[in-house]
């Protein structure tokens, strides 16, 4: 992705084409999506990540977060013909490298959370898939105690930190 | 110092992306003014990567690649250039919706002193802006479904305790409630509804349908 990023490698592109494309259309066909506009949506899908590798920050959100997020944005344009109010950009402290210890804690904390995702009962971890393919309501995710969040407690604790960080900085 | 937060059920359904617009509208107003709950939407981000990482991958067309190197050869469509305009009272997510600032907001009255607009958003969810004057109460309402509001000017009290700028009241069927402005100053709040509120008294409940609310 840093490929991507800073040398507009197309052949790094190709490979996170060859990752990406058939999950975000995967991911984007449980979602109701039919196949062909899952398709074209996951192609759209790609084709930002291209146009707004400049935007990636590694040491604020994993590749794969970033392409979620960006799928995401995909999925409720098609199913919804809406925009996504996003929230405001932080005034962030004067543009720095992206600390390389915040990006190591990152990648940890995402194998991290991976793992705590794959170790999960199957009904728990099914509950959750539910609710990213919109299987079910915000009121429904409340209602299900047997939610798991615990699972990704320490990671919000990391993004608090850097989050802290990076405001004091101004 | 906000105290009244957005709950995880709410952040996990904004990542998903299953929300209706005037709750996501909200949901963005409330991460635009709370750094902690800024990091937990942004972790159930994580989630959903670590959901799309393990997700099933479904076979794509020849042309799929192909056609996406052709996209990305292309020049991307230029960005409209973002002002950075500000408002000391509208986040910038909010100030999208109302098209300006606090001072562009087209108010209508809807009695006792108190005014709203409403906002333009699918239909599934309304949101409004409301305008509270100081010290005044409104009528007191249940709930058909879920209620939010976000104080983004002054305060108000009402069961649920006092909520301040940035603080967010999340008000559900068995809520009834009352909210007070503070006297200090006058109120102005974003609410968003995915039900028409319930008023006790008659007078209300026949403005009902003149309101929109």
């Amino acid at each position: 992705m840093i490929r991507i990023r800073d040398q507009k490698d197309q052949a790094a592109f190709v490979e996170l084409f060859r990752h990406f494309a058939p999950r975000v259309k995967g991911f984007l066909m449980r979602s109701g999506l039919e196949a062909s506009l899952a398709e074209e949506c996951a192609q759209e899908a790609m084709a930002t990540v291209w146009h707004k590798a400049y935007l990636f920050d590694p040491s604020r959100a994993s590749v794969a977060t970033w392409v979620f997020t960006i799928a995401r944005n995909k999925k409720i344009d098609a199913l919804r013909k809406q925009k996504r109010p996003e929230p405001e950009d932080l005034a962030w402290g004067p543009e720095e490298e992206p600390d390389q210890a915040d990006m190591l804690v990152l990648q940890e904390e995402t194998q991290t959370l991976g793992a705590a995702l794959a170790a999960l009962p199957a009904k728990q971890r099914e509950l959750i898939e539910k609710a990213y393919f919109g299987d079910l309501s915000h009121s429904e995710i409340a209602d299900q105690t047997g939610l798991p969040l615990g699972t990704i407690k320490s990671r919000i604790r990391l993004a608090l930190e850097r989050l802290r960080h990076s405001m004091k900085q101004k | 110092m906000i105290a009244h937060h957005l709950t995880p059920d709410l952040m996990m359904a904004y990542s998903a992306g299953t929300l209706p617009e005037a709750f996501n509208l909200i949901v963005a107003t409330h991460l635009s003014l709370c750094i902690p709950c800024r990091a937990e939407a942004e972790s159930y981000d994580a989630l959903g990567g670590e959901i799309l990482e393990s997700s099933e991958m479904s076979a794509l067309s020849d042309s799929c690649l192909s056609e996406v190197l052709g996209m990305i050869c292309e020049d991307p469509a230029p960005e409209t250039a973002t002002t950075p305009e500000e408002d000391p009272v509208f986040p910038a997510p909010l100030m999208d919706y109302v098209g300006g600032r606090l001072e562009d907001v087209n108010w209508r009255p809807v009695g006792m002193g108190v005014k709203q607009a409403i906002l333009a958003t699918s239909p599934e969810a309304t949101a409004r802006l409301l305008y509270i004057p100081a010290g005044t109460a409104v009528p007191d309402h249940g709930h058909r479904g879920t209620e939010l509001t976000l104080v983004l000017k002054g305060a108000f009290a009402d069961a649920g305790g006092r909520f301040a700028r940035g603080d967010i009241e999340i008000a559900t069927e068995e809520t009834d409630h009352m909210p007070i402005a503070d006297m200090a100053e006058d109120c102005i709040c974003l609410a968003v509804t995915d039900a028409p509120l319930r008023f006790k008294g008659l007078l209300p409940r026949l403005a009902q349908p003149f309101l929109k609310i």
